[in-house]
């Protein structure tokens, strides 16, 4: 039977408290923190650190496709699939496909997953949501924003944690959240009509067809997953459905996070999955331009699942609080960071295609003759000298530890001025890769310090960004 | 093969005056440092047959030969040489070369580098491996990265570690501070080296050479024709070159101690020259100190001291001017900065003037300089030339 086989999700390890936006602009805090990509992030990297949770204990060799929804994707042209499905090292006669444009596009690539596993033309999809949404300075969405993804692994084979029971679907046209082909931030109408005409009649119409078209009783319910754009939205429409706030519904994460766009519903789903027990009833909701609903069983094979996951609660428990909003302006491109010294290196298409394997895929090569494993890719072997004589091996997943290290004052942007340059030794044949740490305290680096790779962009030149692995302390 | 010992002299050398040369272009500095040695060997340029040009940073200032013959209105063979950190010791290498196999008669080793137009302190970021892999890389980034390692194999403490590698800084200071054409010339106190900014951690602003522009040139001849032109030409008694066979950041199992580059490059130097024991036979040594921790990995791969065991010689003062074997007589890069090509002719300039004597400004003047190394170490870091000097024939 097809179902939801694994799920994943990933959280930036830097928040910021929402009493620091506040008093940046002298206005009431909404409370809590909410999550900020690093400025080495984006939707893509934070795309690929979902997928690589959900795919923990996966055959990678086994999955046939990847989704990628967002509404911030870095390209306008331009595949992320394929790059997150190259990060991730699936294999490369699989379906792609970028969903976008709507908040709702998570729950959409879900349910198109859902047809191509269900029809057949797949045996395992992986689907992930990514966004990181910029807010106008000192309005309510920028307190009230986070950044984040999720990725759920459907599948016609093995045992699923939970299956999709049924969906029900509402479009909608309406001016109410934007952003035209030209806005960096996000725009809204008036709040009272958003959240009454849009938000909630919508959702409502999608929650209520569900409930008819399968008999189903607000009781019968163990967590309404309910997508909101905000906590009083969320209750409003729970109430309506005759759902129990303090019983039934699922956490909105807006303490600790902050609504994470098209991901925000998939996050949800996963956080009520890390908590689940064999034969619950969820009842999913998303918003935005209308809404989808789903209705999904629980079976015992989701105790067997948590082990290995970070997911939401893992990824929420690892935190460091960024220190001040002016580092998340910087973050986001919204004050202009002073570059370290210029790069001399500009990326290159052909270079950069022709070390895919070991700059995206991250793998290294083990001489066939003496086993020796080097990263990169080395031809002649550094052992042997054997020529050609290798295959590849994933380096990704493998963790290492510190060999040596050094705090570069030179290299650095002027929002994170010391870059930590790391030699480290994988787990994997004591292979040494050579890195940048991010998402680290530098003072805290020591040799033999343990640290794991991470997907990151790198920096922008011609016209194109670069992307490649670096390590950061095990979160 | 054959060793190099006494077939090719040195009978001319210049260098410019090091540091922010606003007032230099590439061209600038080519001519003063190349006329120096023209009137040091007492020839005309055009008596040179074939000549040798390093430098490093072309794309700034265009590549090719074309800066050395353009200024000194050359019409003859001129080839540029480029290998990171060595590219002067390359120049002196295959000037010798050109010279030993009887090819030409009188050559020329030029050494330019003008780094101060590129706007930049540093010598950039990102070079060498790839757009990714070395996107931020920078040479301090990467040599501290020796002295975190090192401080960690020897059990020294971050500040034990700092103390030992900033005496190396005090001295060179001191040297330097006596030698005219430093770009530094102002003496330091240990203090002063532990209370520095960090440029990259543990290494902070003494513990690294400056930028600087300069030049420096060699006129080489046969070592049979040299008295020709002076009583006292110097010989070339041994070169070495190595390179550690794969980037140290990505070689399985390196240790970030022991350098094939540094020990290959001196023990065929050695051999040549016949030296048995470096420590004892060498009366002067100028080496590689872009960082002071890469002075101390000198040592200590050169066999001028036991593994391990640089600090005690460091805390007895065995490497200063009035020790066993006085180390950067003239302030090393510490004091004249590190303009890349132009480094090791500069350094080979310190041994020659030392050997004949005329060492600039009295009080640095070592007694009886009869055999002296110039050295230099680059890339990643991953390669190093030695040359040898002899006073004397045989």
């Amino acid at each position: 039977m097809s179902g939801i086989v694994s799920y994943g999700a990933y959280i930036p390890l830097w928040r910021l408290s929402r009493d620091v936006i506040a008093a940046g602009w002298g206005r009431a805090s909404l409370g809590g923190e909410r999550s900020v990509a690093n400025n080495d992030e984006d939707t893509v990297t934070m795309a690929v650190e979902a997928v690589l949770d959900c795919l923990v204990g996966v055959d990678r060799e086994a999955v046939d496709g990847l989704y990628f929804a967002s509404t911030t994707a870095p390209f306008r042209e331009k595949q992320c699939a394929a790059l997150v499905a190259a990060a991730a090292d699936l294999r490369s006669d699989i379906i792609t496909m970028d969903f976008a444009n709507s908040l709702r596009s998570g729950t959409g690539a879900l349910r198109a997953a859902l047809d191509a596993v269900n029809s057949g033309s797949a045996q395992s999809i992986v689907v992930v949501a990514s966004d990181c949404r910029i807010a106008y300075p000192r309005s309510d969405y920028e307190q009230n924003f986070g950044d984040g993804a999720a990725a759920i692994l459907v599948s016609r084979s093995g045992s699923p944690v939970a299956t999709v029971e049924g969906v029900y679907s509402i479009s909608n046209d309406m001016y109410d959240v934007w952003r035209l082909d030209k806005d960096i931030f996000v725009q809204s109408w008036e709040d009272r009509f958003i959240i009454e005409h849009g938000y909630l009649e919508n959702t409502s119409k999608a929650v209520s067809g569900l409930m008819k078209k399968y008999n189903l009783r607000a009781d019968s319910v163990t967590k309404a997953i309910l997508y909101a754009p905000n906590v009083r939205a969320q209750q409003t429409l729970a109430r309506q459905h005759g759902f129990d706030v303090k019983t039934q519904l699922q956490d909105l994460l807006m303490s600790n996070v902050g609504v994470c766009g098209t991901a925000h519903a998939l996050m949800m789903l996963v956080a009520a999955l890390e908590e689940a027990k064999g034969g619950e009833t969820f009842l999913l909701a998303s918003y935005a331009d209308g809404s989808d609903a789903m209705l999904l069983k629980v079976t015992e094979q989701v105790e067997k699942v948590k082990a290995g996951r970070r997911g939401v609660k893992g990824f929420l428990a690892s935190k460091k609080m960024l220190p001040s909003y002016e580092r998340y302006l910087s973050y986001r491109g919204l004050v202009e960071p002073q570059p370290g010294e210029p790069f001399r290196l500009f990326p290159s298409s052909s270079a950069s295609w022709r070390e895919r394997n070991w700059a995206i895929r991250f793998h290294g090569s083990r001489c066939k003759n003496c086993g020796l494993i080097t990263f990169p890719i080395q031809r002649v072997c550094y052992g042997c000298r054997s020529k050609d004589n290798y295959e590849e091996v994933r380096l990704s997943d493998k963790k290492g530890k510190v060999f040596t290290f050094s705090l570069d004052s030179l290299a650095g942007r002027s929002d994170d001025p010391m870059v930590p340059h790391i030699v480290l030794e994988s787990e994997l044949g004591n292979t040494r890769i050579y890195s940048i740490m991010t998402d680290c305290d530098p003072s805290e680096i020591k040799i033999g310090m343990p640290v794991e790779m991470t997907f990151r962009r790198i920096y922008e030149g011609a016209g194109m960004y670069n992307y490649f692995w670096k390590c950061r302390p095990v979160r | 093969m054959e060793s190099i010992k006494d077939k090719v002299a040195i009978i001319g050398m210049g260098c410019t005056k090091f540091g922010e040369r606003w007032d230099a272009g590439l061209d600038d500095l080519a001519i003063e440092a190349a006329y120096e040695a023209f009137e040091d060997a007492g020839i005309d340029p055009g008596d040179i047959q074939a000549g040798w040009f390093g430098t490093v940073t072309a794309p700034t200032t265009g590549i090719g030969a074309t800066h050395a013959v353009n200024p000194l209105k050359l019409r003859i063979p001129m080839t540029r040489v480029e290998n990171w950190c060595i590219t002067g010791h390359e120049a002196l290498r295959n000037a010798c070369f050109g010279v030993a196999s009887g090819m030409y008669d009188i050559v020329l080793a030029l050494g330019v580098e003008k780094l101060k137009d590129t706007g930049f302190p540093g010598l950039g970021t990102g070079r060498g491996m790839g757009p990714v892999l070395e996107a931020r890389r920078t040479s301090p980034g990467s040599f501290a990265l020796i002295a975190t390692r090192y401080f960690y194999t020897y059990d020294l403490s971050p500040e034990e570690g700092k103390r030992v590698i900033g005496k190396i800084a005090v001295k060179n200071h001191y040297n330097g501070s006596m030698c005219p054409k430093a770009h530094f010339r102002n003496k330091i106190t240990l203090e002063q080296v532990l209370n520095a900014p960090i440029i990259a951690w543990p290494l902070g602003l003494f513990d690294c050479c400056g930028n600087s522009d300069g030049a420096a040139a060699a006129i080489l001849v046969p070592a049979k024709l040299a008295k020709n032109f002076r009583d006292d030409p110097i010989y070339i008694k041994g070169l070495g070159q190595s390179f550690d066979p794969l980037l140290p950041h990505t070689r399985p199992g390196f240790d970030w101690l022991t350098w094939d580059a540094l020990v290959n490059s001196s023990r065929q130097a050695y051999e040549q020259a016949g030296i048995k024991n470096p420590r004892e036979e060498l009366d002067i040594a100028e080496v590689h100190d872009c960082f002071t921790i890469t002075e101390l990995i000198i040592y200590e791969n050169f066999g001028f001291c036991p593994r391990g065991k640089a600090r005690e010689d460091i805390d007895a003062g065995f490497f200063e001017l009035t020790g066993g074997l006085p180390v950067n007589a003239d302030g090393g890069l510490k004091c004249f900065g590190h303009p890349v090509g132009a480094s090791g002719l500069r350094m080979t300039y310190e041994v020659y003037k030392q050997m004949q004597g005329k060492a600039q400004s009295p009080e640095r003047q070592l007694k009886d300089v009869r055999l002296g190394l110039s050295h230099t170490f680059g890339g990643p870091p991953q390669v190093s030339a030695v040359a040898i000097l002899g006073r004397e024939l045989g």
